[in-house]
Order: structure tokens, then sequence, then C-alpha cells
């Protein structure tokens, strides 16, 4: 497979006193489309700008396709991460900013570039800083498309950019990948639009692996159970018993709904079936709230 | 939530591989994908509903273990001559267990007599639903 492969070992990143990264341990592979969520301020842009060989980290080490990527020409020459809308901001001309990518990324490709570009509608004579948000947001698309980097990581890029033209950035980043695969991260913190594309999933929060894990296997492992809350409460205390997490409960009058976190197995779900419970799905996005919430908590009352 | 706005169907929380492979299974099973006939590719299924690569390519590995879909080499995959026999008898086998067991359990918490079920069941016998054989 094509494409930059990331482990990292009791990685940790701190500014001074703060710990940005606390001592993590994860393996992205070669290309796939990783998924990188967290709530603004878990870590993820830190994390981002030490693949990229940008910051050295404080303590453990990360290997970029088996490399220390720290200042190291090759690694880096095969990495390009864009930044929300801020690594594209300068006076030059969109069409010199192209000019400079071209010169710089090996892996080029100017043909498609041009043709993002004009899918896009961004004017090749405008400046880059007289950009709109979501114009700018749509150039560093194209320069983190048009790359074709062995790792490219595109970091809350979609910010500004209206309905259609997230829609056609999803399009075009499926369309490259499956002609281009290689190892692609996208951080978000809106998941519902963008899930789908995930291959695997790397939650962080506060500075730590809540979940490492293939999407598939996570949508798998949520559950909503709803019914009379006596029956849900004492069918629920037997999943915990069994190892599996309550995420959050909700009530409205005598019907209660519990969200968990653990796979059903088919007993459990015939059970339910045979008590008049419902059970539903739970999808990535209100896993991801749940699961940064309940974290919350636990350290809140520790 | 967001599956919404792709208006495709793909419920948010079951691994999608799953859902594309039950999709197609009852496309086998309505006949709207007929033996030997082409499904899409990997590729297309992906860029057509927004989804990985791989989710799609898990879907149809799953299939073709249970004999659904078969794997001409460089050219795709296709439609097992028997797929839809093979469906059929296996949703037969849980047609009590997935169907008929949940109606009957409905049924006595309506308070509705059994007797009433099976009258209306019995009815239908005489007068054959016109949607059996069409698409769902």
């Amino acid at each position: 497979m094509s494409g930059f492969r990331i482990q990292a070992t009791n990685l940790a990143i701190c500014y001074g006193d703060t710990v940005a990264v606390d001592e993590v341990d994860f393996t992205l592979e070669a290309g796939r489309i990783h998924g990188l969520l967290g709530r603004n301020g878990s870590g993820k842009t830190t994390l981002l700008s030490v693949l990229a060989g940008l910051r050295r980290p404080s303590r453990g080490r990360v290997l970029v396709d088996g490399e220390d990527p720290f200042e190291n020409s090759r690694v880096m020459a095969g990495t390009c991460l864009i930044r929300e809308s801020g690594d594209v901001i300068g006076s030059d001309r969109v069409d010199r900013v192209l000019g400079f990518a071209a010169v710089l990324r090996p892996d080029w490709d100017d043909e498609y570039a041009r043709r993002l570009v004009k899918r896009f509608g961004l004017p090749l004579d405008k400046r880059a800083n007289a950009l709109s948000r979501g114009q700018r947001s749509a150039l560093g698309v194209v320069l983190g498309l048009a790359a074709r980097s062995p790792l490219t990581m595109l970091d809350e890029v979609y910010l500004g950019m209206d309905a259609p033209t997230r829609y056609a950035f999803y399009d075009e980043l499926l369309a490259d990948y499956v002609d281009h695969p290689r190892t692609i991260i996208l951080s978000s913190h809106l998941i519902d639009e963008i899930e789908r594309l995930f291959e695997g999933v790397l939650v962080l929060h506060e500075g730590r692996v809540l979940v490492d894990d293939d999407a598939d296997s996570i949508r798998g492992r949520g559950a909503s159970v709803t019914g009379p809350a006596d029956t849900v409460d004492s069918f629920v205390s037997r999943l915990i018993a069994d190892g599996i997490r309550q995420l959050g409960a909700q009530r409205l009058g005598g019907t209660k709904q519990v969200s968990i976190f653990g796979a059903l197995d088919s007993a459990a779900r015939a059970q339910a079936r045979s008590l008049g419970l419902d059970i539903g799905s739970v999808s990535l996005q209100d896993l991801f709230v749940h699961l940064t919430d309940d974290a919350r908590e636990r350290e809140t009352t520790r | 939530m967001g599956n919404r706005t792709f208006g495709d169907g793909f419920d948010g929380g079951e691994p999608i591989y799953l859902q594309i492979a039950e999709r197609i299974r009852r496309q086998v099973l309505s006949g709207s994908l007929k033996e030997d006939d082409q499904v899409m590719s990997t590729t297309q299924y992906a860029t057509t509903y927004r989804i990985n690569p791989a989710t799609a390519a898990k879907a149809f590995a799953q299939l073709v273990d249970e004999g659904v879909l078969y794997k001409k080499r460089g050219i795709g995959m296709f439609v097992s001559p028997d797929a839809r026999s093979v469906l059929a008898d296996h949703r037969r086998e849980r047609f009590f267990a997935d169907v008929v067991e949940p109606m009957i359990a409905e049924a006595r918490m309506l308070g509705i007599p059994l007797t009433d079920v099976t009258d209306r069941i019995a009815r239908s016998e005489v007068q054959p639903d016109p949607t059996v054989g069409g698409r769902r």
C-alpha cells in the first residue's frame, strides 16, 4: 500500500507546563483515510504539527514512514499539512501560490490543481489574503490534494466553506484517493458529514487517546436501549456488570433511553426483544459527543 | 443526522458495510439484480455514496462469503446464479423468528386476538397481495 505509516510510542508534547499530548501510543496504517477527532483544545493540531516534522516531541517518539520526521527532508517532502486556512495567507496571487507548490511538491499534479481551482471557482488573479474565508479553505484543499503527498493532513480544512463546496471537497477527495491511494488524515470536530469517508478513527480527548479503532467497528459498538424505565434500568445494569459502558441517559415520563458503548451479543439482543425493549443505533457523532462528555464528567468527579 | 443530508437512506448507527450488504441482498431477492448481473464496483460505490472504498469492499467480501456474489478477476463482482434461492432459503428459516414472533408479541400487547390475525392471513391467501414479486 502506498503512503506513509505512522507509529507513535509514548508520545508527549508539552508547552511549558501545559501538556498538550500526554504519552499516547497509536499506529495509523499506510494508505488509509483516518479521522482525527477531538473537541477544541484536545491536542489535534499540536499532534499534527509533530507528525509533519514541524515540532519536536517533548518525550517519546513518532515514526513517519519508519523515520523521525523532525527536520527530516525526505519525510517532510512527502508530507503535506494544511491547517485551517492558515497556511495560504499571504499577499501573493493565487496562481503564484500554486506555482510555488508546483516547485515545492515532488508529486504535484498541476493539471489536477487547475481543474480543482475551476471546480471551486477560485479567482487565479486574486491575492490569497483577499479571498473569502471559504475560498481560502478551498485553496487549502487544492494545495492539499494536488500535492498528492504520501502523507496528507487536512486540519479542519472545510471551515467557512458552504455546503455545496464541502460536498465537492468530499467527492474530489474520494475520487482522487481511489486513483492515488495515500495516507490521509482529516481532523474534525464536525463528524456527521465526513465520518463515512474514514476507515480508521482516532479520538483525542484532553491530550489522550480515547478511541483508536476501525470506523465500522466503532459504529457497531454503540447502541441505544429504549423502554419502560424500570425494565431499561435492570437490563442495563446487567450489561454494565458484563463490562459494557453506559454513556448517557434520557428520561421522558415513564420511558427511558440509555446509550451504551460495547458490543451487544445476539443473546442480549434477544433478551431485550423479549423484554419489549427497543435496541437502536448510535451515530459516530453521538458516540463522540457522549464519549468526550463522559470523559470530562469522570475527570470532574475524581 | 448528517446522513440525512446525503439522502441515500443509510442509517447513522449500524456499520455501513452491513447496510450495503443488506441493500444488495434485497435487490437480489426482489429481482432487481438478476443472476450474473454485474454489481457496481467498490470504487463506484464509494464515490456514489461518499463512503470509504474499504467499507464498500467489506460489504462485497461478506456477500462473496455468503455465496451471493462471485468475483471475476479483473472484471468485477457478479450475482451468483443461485443467490436468490440461497437468500430466500435463509430468510424462510428466519421468517418465523424474525417476523411472526414479534407480530404475535405486538398483537398480544395491543389485545388483538390471534384468531383475528389468522383470519386476516387466510383472507390474503384468497386475494393475493399485488406487491408480491414487485420491488420494495
